[in-house]
């Protein structure tokens, strides 16, 4: 069933820009990013807009419809009435380019902060062993295709532009996680996550977890675990104590 | 963090868009029904945790009194004895819910839902707050959420105490045991919904199993963490229950004190 559904896209660049209304063909079974396809092609073929795969795991064409931070290919028509104006924006946290198409760069230097997984000194690769049981708790993480819709929701630096610096944000908090749960990762990651990657300016509002199109439990299964484990090192004295007497580090 | 219009959701550079949400739903709707939940319990307990009366009938003590530590608490009340002696003059409850209170405060769950519904930080996801800085829980006092571990430990403690409560109430009023009333559901149920909170908390999920680097080496530990995850999904619904059935228990116990409805007996 074909209907017209009526559509407010932003359209712009880094100085200016406004939302602009459209009316537009919609037929069944289609996503936001098939109209906003559909647009670009019959009203408006300069509408500047990013995506690739079209299936929910390239992460390219994060947006924000009606103000929620979406995966335009995985939002489907049919979720909204036929009254209803659908708002589309780029994402609001990071630096407009033109239109729906933002620059993510910050997200890339953050990710260059991580360091790569270091395994023990007397292993080379290729000698690495682990136990599968090992191997499944950081596979949820690594389901994780790099929207930087958690980056964009998160308030921390969304609605504070200064926190940029100091602030990784949550897509880098479960890397962190996956590599402090690695069995074989010799690097101290949770003095790193709370000095150097700012995990202490989340205060666990879980937006993060709200809008992840992967449903990875970013807050749950990782951001927790890394301020409990940076409990363990930083603010807990019989820990540190206990850890001192029985040298129990690396459990 | 300091409270003054809206942060930087308009920066330079960013799309000029300067409404400070765009969101169509019902964004506030969560948040409101957070505050409206919360400031009843506040005024509650607090107006309970005041009364200093009505707050042990046999066989019941209310959880908002026990353990009931200081000479001040009425007879039969302090199954725990009574180590503040008569210098605590004030009501013997204000001893005690220091460690339930922290526990919730510093709860992952409860930070997530106050900071959003009474902080506004952020009031829903995608909504800009009205702070013009923010540090999170780097600083003090914030940084004291750090602590939660140490009232979790307490928590423990105080519910052992009311499963003990609990197993107190299978007596009758005359102090006979095999007995049963509505009232020790009541309690069977106040100390079941703790438990559930206790044990779903994400300080006890990192303790039980959390904080291995290899669950392989811990396989006890690891299946206990299975379990313990399992809970954990529901935290923030055993957060509520348990709240409510506190504040339920505690106004069940006044209102048999004060003859304003009568104890069932089941057997």
């Amino acid at each position: 069933m074909t209907r017209t559904a009526k559509f407010r896209v932003w359209r712009g660049d880094a100085n200016d820009g406004a939302l602009k209304d459209y009316n537009i063909e919609v037929n069944e079974g289609e996503v936001v990013l098939d109209v906003i396809h559909r647009l670009q092609a019959t009203q408006t073929p300069d509408l500047a807009v990013r995506w690739n795969c079209k299936a929910g795991k390239c992460g390219s064409c994060s947006a924000e419809i009606n103000g929620r931070p979406r995966l335009m290919c995985m939002t489907r028509m049919n979720t909204f009435t036929d009254e209803e104006t659908i708002t589309v924006t780029p994402l609001r946290a990071f630096p407009v380019i033109r239109d729906l198409v933002t620059d993510v760069s910050f997200n890339y230097k953050k990710a260059l902060e991580v360091p790569a997984f270091s395994g023990p000194a007397n292993l080379k690769p290729g000698e690495y062993r682990m136990e599968q049981i090992d191997v499944e708790r950081s596979q949820e993480f690594r389901k994780c295709i790099e929207c930087f819709l958690c980056q964009d929701t998160c308030h921390v630096i969304r609605d504070h532009e200064e926190n940029k610096e100091a602030f990784a944000g949550p897509r880098f908090f479960i890397r962190l996680a996956e590599l402090d749960m690695h069995p074989l990762d010799t690097l101290d990651r949770k003095r790193a996550a709370q000095e150097k990657h700012g995990l202490g300016m989340c205060n666990i509002t879980k937006c993060c977890t709200e809008v992840c199109p992967e449903h990875i439990r970013i807050t749950d299964n990782a951001i927790i675990p890394m301020k409990e484990r940076v409990v363990d090192v930083k603010y807990d004295p019989a820990r540190w104590l206990g850890s001192k007497i029985r040298r129990r580090e690396g459990l | 963090m300091g409270m003054l219009m809206s942060g930087t959701i308009t920066t330079p550079g960013r799309a000029k868009i300067a409404a400070r949400h765009l969101r169509t739903d019902k964004w506030w709707v969560q948040p409101l029904i957070t505050v409206a939940v919360l400031v009843s319990f506040i005024i509650y307990s607090t107006w309970r945790a005041f009364e200093n009366a009505h707050y042990f009938v046999e066989p019941y003590i209310s959880p908002f009194y026990s353990p009931c530590l200081a000479t001040s608490c009425v007879e039969g009340a302090s199954g725990f004895g009574q180590p503040f002696g008569s210098w605590w003059v004030l009501s013997p409850s204000l001893l005690i819910l220091v460690f339930p209170l922290g526990f919730r405060m510093t709860c992952y769950y409860y930070r997530k839902a106050y900071y959003r519904a009474f902080w506004q930080s952020p009031p829903a996801c995608a909504v800009a707050e009205p702070h013009k800085t923010y540090t999170g829980e780097t600083r003090q006092p914030l940084i004291l959420q750090n602590a939660h571990r140490w009232f979790f430990y307490a928590g423990l403690i105080f519910n052992v105490i009311l499963s003990y409560d609990a197993i107190l109430a299978f007596k009758n009023a005359e102090g006979q045991w095999g007995h049963m009333q509505v009232g020790t559901l009541v309690l069977l149920a106040n100390a079941t919904f703790l438990w559930l909170y206790s044990l779903s908390c994400h300080t006890c999920r990192h303790t039980i199993g959390g904080r291995l680097k290899h669950f392989s080496k811990h396989p006890v530990r690891y299946k206990l963490w299975t379990k313990i995850s399992e809970l954990n999904h529901h935290h923030p619904k055993f957060a509520w229950i348990s709240l409510i059935g506190v504040a339920l228990a505690d106004f069940y116990i006044r209102s048999v004190s004060t003859g304003f409805i009568t104890d069932l007996t089941i057997f």
